[in-house]
């Protein structure tokens, strides 16, 4: 795990944004947007930061670091990884959003696909879940750790709030929590939506240890980040990294717009977006 | 001998607290069994579990959806969790985290909800849900339970602990008989016939049982002879249980501390409707809400009393002819 350097990571970035433009065109469908701008955070949490049994996948994950993504619309991302990973052939990433698949538009569990522990789509649930897996760590004296990302617009939805403040009222210290900073979400800024506001000042009011990461679509930020925050594990209070990245980083005409958010590339849009992320490791 | 002689009141008891004595049970001889509560740890009865096993217990303050949330995490690492609070508040409110988080994401979590129905009382109409059994069935996957009083709500807590799977069960809050004779075995699952009869079915979940032997009683004084099943699990239905006595008697009143939609009633009509066509009469809150009041006046005025249940009866008897 930790043998991959800074350009295996980058390396497998590009390939993993091949791997997402790839799925989205193929079914007409899903989300490119924020896939594109978590490919960073992704591949550096589960290449070089997460200690798994990959490919081996067992649900209760005793012993191993646990990842929910609660805004499950960025499926595309996390399937690119889990194949990657090898927890099933990369071969299957061709039948995502496909009928009889098991890469369901939105993660779920009901298909068993390696890799996914919870269903999440409907926005807002991811953190809860990841809170009681941290119980139950804690529980099963399990020194691992368990970390859930969300969307910056999902922040939202009102249980986002509760599970914040049982987080920090119940000193949940082995948990890592990641806001996907991007600024937009469907309808256009989440500033013009319904204005988030000092996101820092706010989860430092709800009693969380809170890093800024300015570059999350800097592998080296990423993986500095990551660190800072793993070392900033059992103490007293959760640990959330708000992640500014762009939104359709790596694809110049989807870059910093919410336009892309849920939206496939047609075939000259597909073809213009592998010419700007050259194949690396191979495409599924 | 009077029907009711065969079915002595042992005691008077909240069904709750059958819940919250098999919960401390439980934490005894189970270890992978947790609480959690949403600020109702004593309504719930699940104070003496809390004291015994804090490391066990989870309150998580007036914050439902991320009970469930937290509930469904807790499975993963192998537990088996019970949250505990208002009917209300375990249903309707949290419907989207049961759906995604608990039953699509197949989780063995078990919804323990009190003070279901009408029986609530004097909280009134925002409090005393009467959608949530239609609401659980409708659910994939979800086992729903209705136990009938206090000795078969700790039987029901105690089985659905060794049910892998999401479970609703739904008790209540007021002190009601204990009278389910400790011969009659429950099993999860299946219906269990308490009175044997000819001429017609009662058919009734929780608080309802009870009220439903009364009437069997005056049926039975005028010369009706009406068998009495208390379906206490509601999904999946003992279908043959259900056949066995609508073979003999052609004709069935549901009934139930719930709206006409979506519960017991319509249960047992969808498998009647495809296997054996007959009489139905529903016993049931006639899709409205509520209100404030005594449980006792509340099933008078919302039409599930005796005497309601013994007119449906009687109807449902010349609807055979």
């Amino acid at each position: 795990m930790e043998s991959y350097t800074q350009t295996d990571l980058q390396r497998l970035v590009t390939q993993i944004r091949r791997d997402i433009v790839r799925m989205v065109h193929a079914c007409s469908s899903g989300h490119p947007g924020g896939s594109l701008g978590c490919t960073e955070f992704l591949a550096t949490l589960y290449f070089k930061h997460m200690t798994t049994k990959a490919p081996v996948f067992e649900m209760n994950g005793i012993g191993e670091d646990l990842f929910f993504l609660s805004n499950g619309h960025i499926s595309p991302v996390w399937y690119s990884v889990l194949a990657r990973k090898g927890y099933f052939e990369e071969s299957e990433l061709a039948t995502f959003r496909q009928i009889n698949s098991r890469l369901q538009g939105h993660p779920a569990t009901a298909e068993h696909l390696p890799g996914i522990r919870i269903a999440s789509g409907s926005l807002g649930q991811g953190l809860s879940a990841a809170i009681g897996a941290a119980q139950a760590k804690k529980l099963n004296q399990d020194p691992q750790l368990v970390f859930c990302l969300m969307g910056d617009g999902e922040l939202q939805e009102g249980q986002v709030w509760e599970a914040a403040m049982y987080a920090a009222a119940k000193k949940i210290n082995n948990l890592v929590a990641v806001v996907d900073w991007n600024g937009q979400q469907i309808d256009g800024s989440t500033q013009e939506v319904c204005d988030p506001g000092d996101l820092e000042a706010k989860w430092k009011a709800f009693g969380w240890e809170v890093l800024v990461l300015e570059n999350g679509n800097s592998v080296p930020d990423v993986d500095q980040t990551l660190s800072t925050a793993k070392n900033l594990t059992g103490k007293e209070k959760p640990v959330v990294i708000l992640m500014k990245t762009e939104m359709g980083h790596g694809v110049d005409f989807m870059m910093g717009s919410h336009a892309w958010h849920g939206k496939a590339p047609n075939d000259e849009q597909l073809a213009s977006a592998l010419e700007q992320n050259p194949e690396t490791l191979g495409d599924y | 001998m009077s029907i009711l002689d065969k079915f002595p009141i042992r005691d008077q008891k909240d069904t709750r607290s059958g819940f919250g004595e098999a919960l401390l049970e439980l934490g005894k001889s189970n270890p992978k069994v947790v609480g959690l509560t949403a600020d109702l740890t004593g309504s719930l009865q699940m104070g003496a579990f809390a004291k015994a096993f804090p490391d066990r217990f989870f309150q998580v303050g007036i914050a439902e959806a991320n009970m469930m949330g937290m509930a469904a995490g807790l499975t993963i690492g192998g537990y088996i969790p019970f949250t505990g609070t208002f009917a209300n508040f375990s249903t309707g409110r949290v419907y989207d985290q049961i759906r995604q988080s608990i039953a699509y994401s197949g989780k063995n979590v078990k919804i323990c909800a009190s003070h279901a129905g009408l029986t609530l009382g004097e909280d009134g109409a925002t409090h005393q849900i009467l959608e949530d059994i239609g609401m659980m069935r409708m659910l994939p996957g979800m086992t729903v339970v209705v136990p009938a009083d206090f000795e078969q709500t700790k039987q029901a807590t105690l089985a659905i602990a060794q049910h892998e799977g999401p479970v609703y069960l739904r008790f209540g809050r007021p002190k009601w008989p204990v009278f389910i004779p400790e011969s009659v075995p429950f099993e999860l699952g299946k219906i269990q016939r308490l009175v044997e009869g000819s001429d017609i079915t009662l058919a009734a979940c929780g608080h309802m049982v009870w009220k439903s032997l009364e009437a069997a009683e005056v049926l039975r004084e005028r010369g009706i002879a009406a068998e009495v099943l208390n379906i206490h699990t509601i999904k999946p239905l003992d279908e043959e249980g259900l056949l066995r006595s609508l073979e003999k008697t052609g004709a069935v009143v549901s009934v139930e501390e719930h709206n006409r939609y979506g519960g017991l009633g319509e249960t047992i009509a969808q498998t009647l409707a495809i296997r054996k066509p007959c009489p139905q009469e529903f016993v049931a809150v006639q899709d409205t809400f509520g209100e404030s009041g005594k449980p006792a006046d509340l099933l008078k005025k919302y039409g599930l009393d005796v005497p309601q249940i013994v007119a449906a009866a009687e109807t449902a008897v010349r609807r055979k002819a």
